[in-house]
């Protein structure tokens, strides 16, 4: 994102702010039309996230999610790729994780199948994506469509599935029969307590480690291996990279690859973490959830996680609002995601000059020069 | 095999494939201009939303659809306001607006009518009937014709008979009118239309128009004429199957229709098909029926059963150069 | 926006023109584009009725004057008048409703349309597309007929061959009333057959009362067609005349000036050093089918600085990108470094690094730098898999920076800011990066496409005075420019090109302002 006239510092730190205000401004107007207090809601939004202990665990839960599939979104967009896909790419993984789950927790141990389950949910998420990847750096099909198809047809198998191989015999819900206890991750109450910490009891568990070791790799693959400063040449200008020799459809395919790895690790979260079993809603919107984190996160690690703690929030101070307020439902969290994508991601034009004008005016008074070469 | 069942095949895929088709027909427009919208699930949701609170409070058919078409217009342009005055990015736009609609169609239901997003059911006055009622009854003596004729092809109300009609009006306008030809143009080299003294916003805009009005009309046929309530998200992925037709038709009306058409039938056979057997294949589970739309999609995208090459501008802001 | 105009005649508001009157008459035209005066107290008077040729190299304003004259830009200064009538050209549209038309370079063309769609688009006489078809076809049919100009109005323009595209758009700007016609570089996309037809064309269209004004560089042309010719240079006009009174050596000499000699600094080089690149027979096409390069040959020695003369866009950039394994001709062969190449299996930009081929390209904002990547990223560029830079997959960031911090130094890249983004450095800077990065490799060939173009002056004598010390090392240097002077001040020898070949090769001290001019417009060696 460039042409905004404004410092790059502003670019990436007032302006997704100013972004964000928006859509709380315009979320707090839905709020007064249906005819609550937005205060209200934005105090009982921020207690029931931050509140207490167990507000706290619930919004790192959902936090944990957030961050493998913002990271997903924003290693592609490195690459030049839009990958709406990671919606498909999560439920593969957690496919995959739940099916070693299934076929080796009676035999294998934790510390053996865990990591098997991690590597596999990443390698099942990274083929799901790899090959839009592939389709696009090969035979030119466009990244986004087939992403989208991807979605449904991730969703059709795991639907297949479930209902007509791992369901046991003779139940109505669809869903597998529960892991063995060596295919869990332990719940984060769990590990404290045995530390001697108390701590309520919630899904926030252990994967939330690897999420946040997750994002430091992100960073070290981007910023510091030759593959990721390769990813973001091609991103940013494929003809200099063209020029440096580096090979453009390699590192797109590259690219889709490691965001699909991520995404593919949303299953240790949900399937090995919280459900212990594989169901069919886990993923439930949170590949479009990783979108508005990329956008508000800049496509930075540090970004993306902190845009994770603030969805991860938000859903739980909406679960919240939606306990103490009549007539109140998550889905105001849906929408506020909805308004972020669109102001951070689609209306960041239109903002931008509201944003420049008042800030050079600001700047210019103060004298600052802005840091441009002689 | 049974004349009933083909009948009822035909039937059932009309009446799937007409939201498809208003939708495809919706964003053949858009895109045909060089505006990508991704958006047309979120559109059709949230006009379907519209016709099913509106008709449930206000009791009038042709109100309903006036609101439907009315907010379908308004996200249309809020998508160009972003993508076309601006110069966002014309995904992101059509992301934004399905997770908006999703969202705010919950929010205002719940606050609106309690009953769990759900809108009350329309009254059986606003619902969208049968044009021809008696058409089955008229062909009793002959089995075949009854069936075919009767049910398959008569039995269905205005909605569907508009959408269909609407194909050959679509291609008309986009082949024997100045505003078609101009559309066409302006998709695959907007610089051109430009330099020749046509507003190249204008074009794009009135294509995002014509777009709201089509996908109000896919929004109000889910309420009125197929389940008689909004429910939540019950679009279901509709809006992206008929992005996918559009596709698979390669950007062309009847191409679009035959998708659709395709696609509609893919949908009614699916629970048909569910415990039979075919012939060599054995049972085909029917979310393997369900993913095909999908799955032929990206194979033709691939290239692997020909070309489908889009508008060559699609997807790039317009900025004027000089 | 719709231009109801009517075909073949002049609009109402045009004033009549008759024969030995002026069409057009621009006087004291003036434009500016920051710094440089692209147009400078121009002078310029079109006869009615003849054909006018406008001929000057880059830069040298003639673009800009006829940009103006069809409204794309406006003069900061001066008057035209039409047909003897004042006139004011805001847009486009003005100059179309005057009865002004414009050939472009880059054809403005729906491929995926009719010839007949792409004629009547803005211009359609009805909404019904059947009935402006109807009507739009007989007046095309006349129109043909009346200029000789025929084409299929049903065939698809993606079918047609660069010639039938000309003609299009020769025909669209007819169809919609001019009879002052402006064509810039037209016979660059042609095959010899196809100039031919064209001035067959262009010679009936005077007859019928058509003015034509020819942009070129292509001086024969000009003296086989013109009536009249203008040569500018530097963003004046340098001689105006009949054409009765022209020969080419007064053109050729007119248009490059008396510019020889300047910032040379006497030394030339080594005179036989060893052959470190020999290509032969290098043909390139383009998208559309037109040969860029034609049967090139080349040879690079140790020791010297060949430079590549003529107007941009004859083949300089292509053999550029060729040498430097961008681009894969589709004839040809290489050798380099003991190494073969030819067309079934080309040079890449990783293998001609891996050779010592060093380049320095032409087009710095897409190509040379990364512009989103601070310095001390796009400092690598090219070069990432070194091990000073890379091992085991991992960049060391410290001996990155501390590299950049070097070329910095070495080259007085200013501000010594390695963490400031590219594309915030001013043009010079970043040309002086971007040498230190290709010129610290310690290359063997170095390839360098317009060296000072965005330069400040204070630096331009640094990078030359590296060139030659480069060349003075052993390294054979290839210098491509559109700026003559640069070529004169750093070339051991001079090789021009013009129109996909090597028109001729000069030692440097044997190059004067006819015989390169000359050189530089010649056709068919």
């Amino acid at each position: 994102m460039s042409n905004t006239n404004m410092p790059k510092w502003a670019e990436l730190v007032v302006l997704p702010i100013v972004c964000l205000a928006v859509a709380l401004a315009v979320a707090g107007v839905v709020v007064a039309l249906i005819g609550q207090d937005p205060m209200e809601v934005l105090s009982f939004l921020i207690y029931g996230a931050l509140g207490t202990a167990r507000g706290v665990s619930y919004t790192l839960y959902y936090t944990t999610t957030f961050i493998f599939t913002g990271l997903a979104v924003a290693v592609a967009f490195h690459g030049g790729l839009f990958n709406i896909g990671g919606e498909g790419q999560a439920i593969m993984g957690g496919l995959g994780t739940g099916l070693v789950a299934l076929w080796l927790s009676p035999y294998l141990p934790a510390w053996l199948l865990l990591p098997l389950m991690l590597v596999v949910g990443a390698a099942f998420g990274m083929l799901w994506a790899a090959v839009p990847g592939y389709l696009q750096a090969y035979r030119g099909s466009h990244v986004v469509i087939t992403t989208i198809m991807f979605n449904f047809i991730a969703s059709s198998v795991l639907v297949y599935l479930l209902v007509n191989h791992l369901r046991p015999v003779g139940t109505m819900s669809v869903e597998s029969v529960p892991f063995e206890p060596s295919a869990n991750l332990p719940r984060m109450h769990e590990a404290l307590a045995w530390l001697g910490i108390e701590w309520p009891a919630s899904p926030l568990n252990t994967s939330l480690f690897i999420a946040l070791a997750a994002a430091v790799a992100v960073y070290l693959f981007l910023w510091r291996s030759k593959a990721g400063y390769n990813v973001r040449a091609v991103g940013s200008s494929a003809s200099a990279a063209e020029y440096a020799g580096i090979n453009a459809k390699r590192h797109i395919v590259l690219a889709m690859a490691v965001s699909g790895a991520l995404a593919g690790m949303v299953g240790m979260n949900e399937i090995a973490g919280v459900s212990g079993k594989l169901l069919l809603e886990f993923v439930s919107g949170a590949g479009f959830t990783g979108i508005a984190v990329a956008l508000m996160g800049r496509n930075h690690p540090v970004g993306i996680v902190f845009a994770s703690l603030l969805f991860g929030a938000l859903f739980q101070g909406g679960a919240e609002v939606a306990f103490e307020v009549k007539g109140f439902s998550r889905d105001m969290v849906v929408l506020m995601q909805g308004l972020v994508v669109l102001f951070s991601g689609a209306m960041i034009y239109v903002i931008a000059p509201w944003v420049a004008k008042p800030l050079n005016a600001v700047l210019n008074l103060f004298g600052a020069a802005h840091a441009k070469g002689a | 095999m049974d004349e009933v069942l083909i009948g009822n095949m035909l039937a059932s895929s009309l009446r799937m494939a007409t939201p498809l088709l208003f939708c495809a027909l919706a964003g053949l427009l858009s895109e045909r201009s060089g505006v990508i919208d991704i958006g047309l699930e979120g559109k059709m949701l949230f006009a379907a939303f519209a016709a099913g609170a509106a008709g449930a409070a206000l009791g009038s058919t042709s109100l309903a659809v006036a609101c439907a078409i009315g907010v379908s217009i308004l996200l249309s342009w809020m998508h160009g306001l972003a993508c076309v005055s601006y110069r966002g990015d014309q995904v992101v736009s059509g992301i934004a607006i399905n997770i908006i609609a999703v969202g705010l169609t919950m929010v205002l239901g719940i606050a609106w009518f309690a009953q769990g997003g759900q809108t009350p059911p329309v009254s059986t006055e606003v619902r969208i009937q049968a044009l021809w009622p008696q058409a089955q009854d008229a062909f009793a003596n002959w089995p075949w014709l009854q069936a075919i004729v009767g049910e398959g092809l008569l039995s269905h109300n205005a909605l569907v008979y508009l959408a269909l009609a609407l194909v050959p009006t679509t291609w008309w306008l986009l082949f024997k009118t100045r505003f078609g030809l101009r559309l066409r143009a302006v998709g695959e080299n907007p610089h051109m239309v430009d330099a020749a003294g046509v507003s190249v916003h204008g074009l794009r805009y009135t294509a995002l128009t014509l777009n709201g009005v089509l996908c109000g009309l896919a929004g109000s046929y889910l309420v009125l004429a197929q389940s008689a309530a909004f429910s939540s998200n019950m679009t279901a992925g509709r809006g992206f199957m008929a992005l996918a037709a559009l596709i698979f038709g390669r950007w062309h009306p009847v191409g679009a229709m035959w998708a659709c058409l395709l696609f509609g039938f893919l949908d009614a056979a699916a629970i048909r098909m569910q415990g039979t057997a075919l012939p060599l294949i054995g049972e085909v589970p029917v979310q393997a029926i369900q993913a095909l739309p999908y799955v032929l999609t990206v194979v033709l995208l691939a290239g692997f059963i020909g070309k489908a090459v889009a508008p060559a501008a699609i997807g790039k802001p317009y900025v004027k150069e000089r | 926006m719709d231009k109801a105009s009517l075909p073949g005649h002049t609009t109402a508001t045009a004033p009549t023109a008759t024969v030995g009157s002026v069409a057009v008459g621009m006087h004291g035209i003036e434009k500016r584009f920051g710094a440089v005066r692209a147009n400078q107290g121009v002078n310029l008077n079109v006869a009615t009725a003849t054909i006018h040729g406008i001929v000057g190299e880059n830069g040298a304003g003639k673009s800009t004057l006829m940009s103006v004259l069809y409204g794309m830009y406006q003069a900061d200064a001066g008057r035209i008048a039409i047909n003897g009538a004042a006139a004011t050209i805001h847009n486009a549209d003005d100059a179309i409703a005057l009865g002004i038309g414009m050939v472009h370079q880059h054809f403005m063309l729906v491929d995926t349309l009719s010839v007949l769609d792409n004629i009547m688009l803005g211009a359609e006489p009805h909404w019904l597309l059947s009935r402006a078809d109807k009507a739009t076809r007989g007046q095309l049919r006349d129109l043909m007929q009346r200029t000789g100009l025929h084409l299929d109005l049903d065939s698809l323009v993606r079918d047609l061959a660069v010639g039938d595209r000309q003609r299009l758009e020769i025909i669209k700007a007819l169809h919609r009333g001019a009879n002052i016609l402006i064509l810039d570089e037209p016979t660059a996309v042609l095959t010899p057959q196809e100039t031919a037809q064209l001035f067959e064309v262009l010679r009936g269209l005077r007859a019928r009362g058509t003015t034509l004004i020819i942009i070129t560089h292509k001086l024969k042309e000009v003296m086989g067609l013109c009536d009249a010719v203008t040569v500018m240079r530097a963003g004046e006009v340098v001689a105006d005349m009949p054409i009765a009174q022209a020969t080419l050596e007064i053109l050729a000499e007119a248009m490059v000036g008396r510019k020889v000699h300047i910032g040379r600094d006497g030394s030339v080089g080594v005179q036989d050093g060893a052959v470190l690149l020999q290509a032969s027979g290098i043909g390139v096409q383009d998208a559309l089918g037109v040969a860029r390069l034609r049967q090139l040959d080349i040879t690079l020695r140790a020791g010297e600085i060949v430079g590549v003369a003529g107007v941009s866009g004859n083949g300089q950039s292509e053999l550029l990108d060729v040498l430097a394994g961008l681009l894969s001709p589709h004839s040809g062969e290489l050798q380099v470094m003991a190494q073969t190449f030819n067309s079934a299996h080309w040079l890449d930009p990783k293998t001609a690094r891996q050779l010592g081929i060093a380049h320095v390209p032409e087009d710095r904002h897409a190509r040379a730098l990364v512009m989103a990547f601070a310095a001390w990223e796009s400092a690598v560029l090219g070069y990432g898999h070194l091990t000073s830079y890379t091992t085991g997959g991992w960049m060391h960031h410290s001996a990155m920076r501390t590299a950049t911090r070097d070329m910095m130094e070495a080259f007085d890249v200013r501000p010594r800011n390695t963490e400031l983004q590219s594309s915030h450095f001013s043009g010079g800077n970043q040309q002086k990066l971007v040498l230190s990065r290709e010129l610290g490799q310690a290359p063997t060939i170095l390839l360098v496409g317009q060296p000072t173009r965005g330069v400040d002056v204070g630096a331009i004598e640094f990078i030359y005075a590296q060139l030659r010390a480069m060349r003075d090392a052993g390294c054979a240097v290839l210098v491509v420019s559109s700026e003559l002077d640069e070529i004169l001040a750093l070339a051991s020898r001079v090789i021009v090109m013009n129109n996909g070949r090597v028109t001729g090769e000069l030692a440097i001290d044997d190059c004067n302002e006819t015989n390169l001019g000359l050189l530089m417009t010649a056709e068919n060696v």
